[in-house]
């Protein structure tokens, strides 16, 4: 990443470090809620899944506050250059680690209506699918903080394994159904919980975008994310 | 210097190698540039960078300066304005200039408007000159203003006011390109948007180049953007590109409020 100099106005620094910070702090309850979802999810602990749902009132309060200040420093500072896209993406960012902190409540709050899916063989899968989508947040957030358009293109090409898994859970758990009928609605909310995690990986994607947009001032082109795998999207043809 | 695809087909005035010294100190170095009628280009970059000097030498306002040279080549319409048989007042109608501060002369409205025409001879009568005036107050937005009280000094108008005077004295000769130094510094933001407004509209009638330390001016008025840092042009550009994505990092300093 390139050295930046300092504002002439030290307090337009101060503003953006206060906006990374609380961007940063809002990506990282989202990814702990995640986390903590899916933790819940396989032990059935029905109290972390309520502290996840509660916490995600604080990611949403986060978001609200970034807005506010985006919009401050825009009015106030009227930023240019890579200042300017950077309160573009901020409030993008934003939006998207609050939809990723809206799938992790989501998750957490189908723990309640399952019982008997620790039997189910999708569950270990599930949780390494859910650990390499934790990662991506992290990486795609830490790439924002760094400043790091490499580390954001590797972001968005790791992504193709998260479509991999949920490519292969959607198998597994069609066949489970077709075979354990009685498991069908454990196994729908786990099918739910697989596309979740599968949005979530999208959304790390796309904070990956506005960071490279960020430090290069390019949209980040088609080929920069390597080859799309064969049949990544043949499980499920809505998603285009 | 960083440079995209931002040939001008046709340009008005066309810089090349350009070298400005004071005596021994060189103002600025080896710059090259074009500019276009269809186009506003403002020239940027910190005090002391050199625009002004350089706006200064498309009409050899810098002849007046003593041990101030000229290298290089600079063109209008092909022509070279540094040639031994240019006549500068002639070109200094042809390039006309507004200064940082209001200069109207201490004469009527109409004299002053009138004066440029009267002096080259452009107006065979006085209903002739009557048109020329009006003309050009109507284009620089002040005649509604100023209709009926056109025997008043020129100096008893606003700050505002007076700038429009002056853009209108120098349109009313007929220029094709015309330079602005800093023509808004001394205007509140209401005369200053209306300068802008009036730019916007003389925009394709004259090619327009305008020195600005408002960045925001810059942004809002131009099409073409110039960077111009120790005597050098660092870069230059569209202006949507120079405030979204600056390619060299002193621009990017300069424009974020990084500089020095």
């Amino acid at each position: 990443m390139a050295v930046v100099n300092e504002h002439t106005v030290k307090a337009f620094d101060e503003d953006l470090n206060r906006l990374r910070g609380l961007i940063s702090e809002m990506g990282g309850r989202a990814e702990q809620a995640l986390i903590q979802a899916m933790a819940a999810l396989s032990k059935g602990d029905q109290e972390l899944a309520a502290q996840v749902v509660m916490g995600d009132k604080k990611i949403d309060a986060l978001e609200a506050e970034v807005e506010q200040l985006t919009v401050q420093t825009i009015a106030l500072r009227a930023p240019m250059a890579d200042d300017l896209r950077e309160m573009i993406a901020a409030l993008k960012i934003v939006s998207v680690v609050e939809r990723i902190g809206d799938y992790a409540k989501n998750i957490a709050k189908r723990v309640a209506l399952m019982d008997q899916t620790r039997s189910i063989e999708a569950i270990p899968v599930l949780m390494s699918m859910s650990s390499l989508v934790a990662e991506l947040v992290h990486d795609a957030l830490d790439s924002f903080a760094a400043r790091d358009a490499e580390l954001a293109v590797r972001v968005t090409v790791r992504d193709k394994n998260v479509d991999d898994f949920y490519n292969s859970i959607f198998r597994t758990l069609v066949t489970f159904m077709m075979e354990n009928p009685k498991h069908i609605t454990e196994s729908a909310h786990l099918l739910f919980v697989a596309k979740n995690l599968e949005r979530m990986g999208d959304h790390a994607t796309n904070i990956a975008e506005m960071v490279y947009y960020v430090v290069t001032g390019e949209r980040m082109e088609e080929r920069e994310r390597g080859e799309t795998p064969e049949g990544a999207a043949s499980a499920e043809q809505e998603e285009g | 210097m960083t440079q995209d695809d931002l040939s001008i087909a046709d340009p008005k005035m066309r810089a090349q190698g350009v070298s400005v010294f004071y005596g021994e100190k060189q103002a600025i170095n080896d710059v090259s540039i074009d500019v276009g009628t269809d186009l506003v280009t403002a020239f940027i970059g910190p005090s002391g960078c050199g625009k002004s000097t350089f706006l200064r030498s498309l009409n050899r306002m810098n002849d007046t300066i003593a041990g101030a040279k000229v290298t290089g080549t600079i063109e209008l319409d092909g022509e070279d304005i540094y040639a031994p048989s240019m006549d500068v007042v002639q070109l200094r109608a042809r390039v006309g200039m507004v200064f940082q501060k209001p200069n109207p002369f201490p004469k009527s409205i109409y004299d002053n408007v009138a004066y440029g025409s009267r002096i080259h001879g452009l107006a065979s009568s006085k209903a002739d000159l009557d048109g020329i005036v009006e003309r050009a107050l109507t284009r620089a937005g002040l005649w509604d203003e100023v209709k009926d009280r056109l025997t008043e000094s020129g100096t008893a108008l606003s700050g505002g006011q007076q700038q429009r005077l002056c853009i209108a004295r120098a349109i009313a000769v007929d220029p094709e390109v015309i330079l602005m130094d800093e023509p808004c510094s001394a205007l509140d933001p209401i005369a200053t948007a209306k300068i802008e407004e009036l730019i916007h509209e003389l925009r394709g009638k004259y090619a327009i180049v305008i020195v600005t330390h408002n960045m925001q001016q810059a942004a809002r008025v131009s099409q073409r953007t110039a960077f111009f840092h120790l005597g050098t042009l660092v870069e230059y550009g569209k202006t949507t590109d120079i405030f979204t994505n600056p390619k060299a990092e002193r621009t990017k300093d300069y424009i974020t409020g990084r500089y020095g």
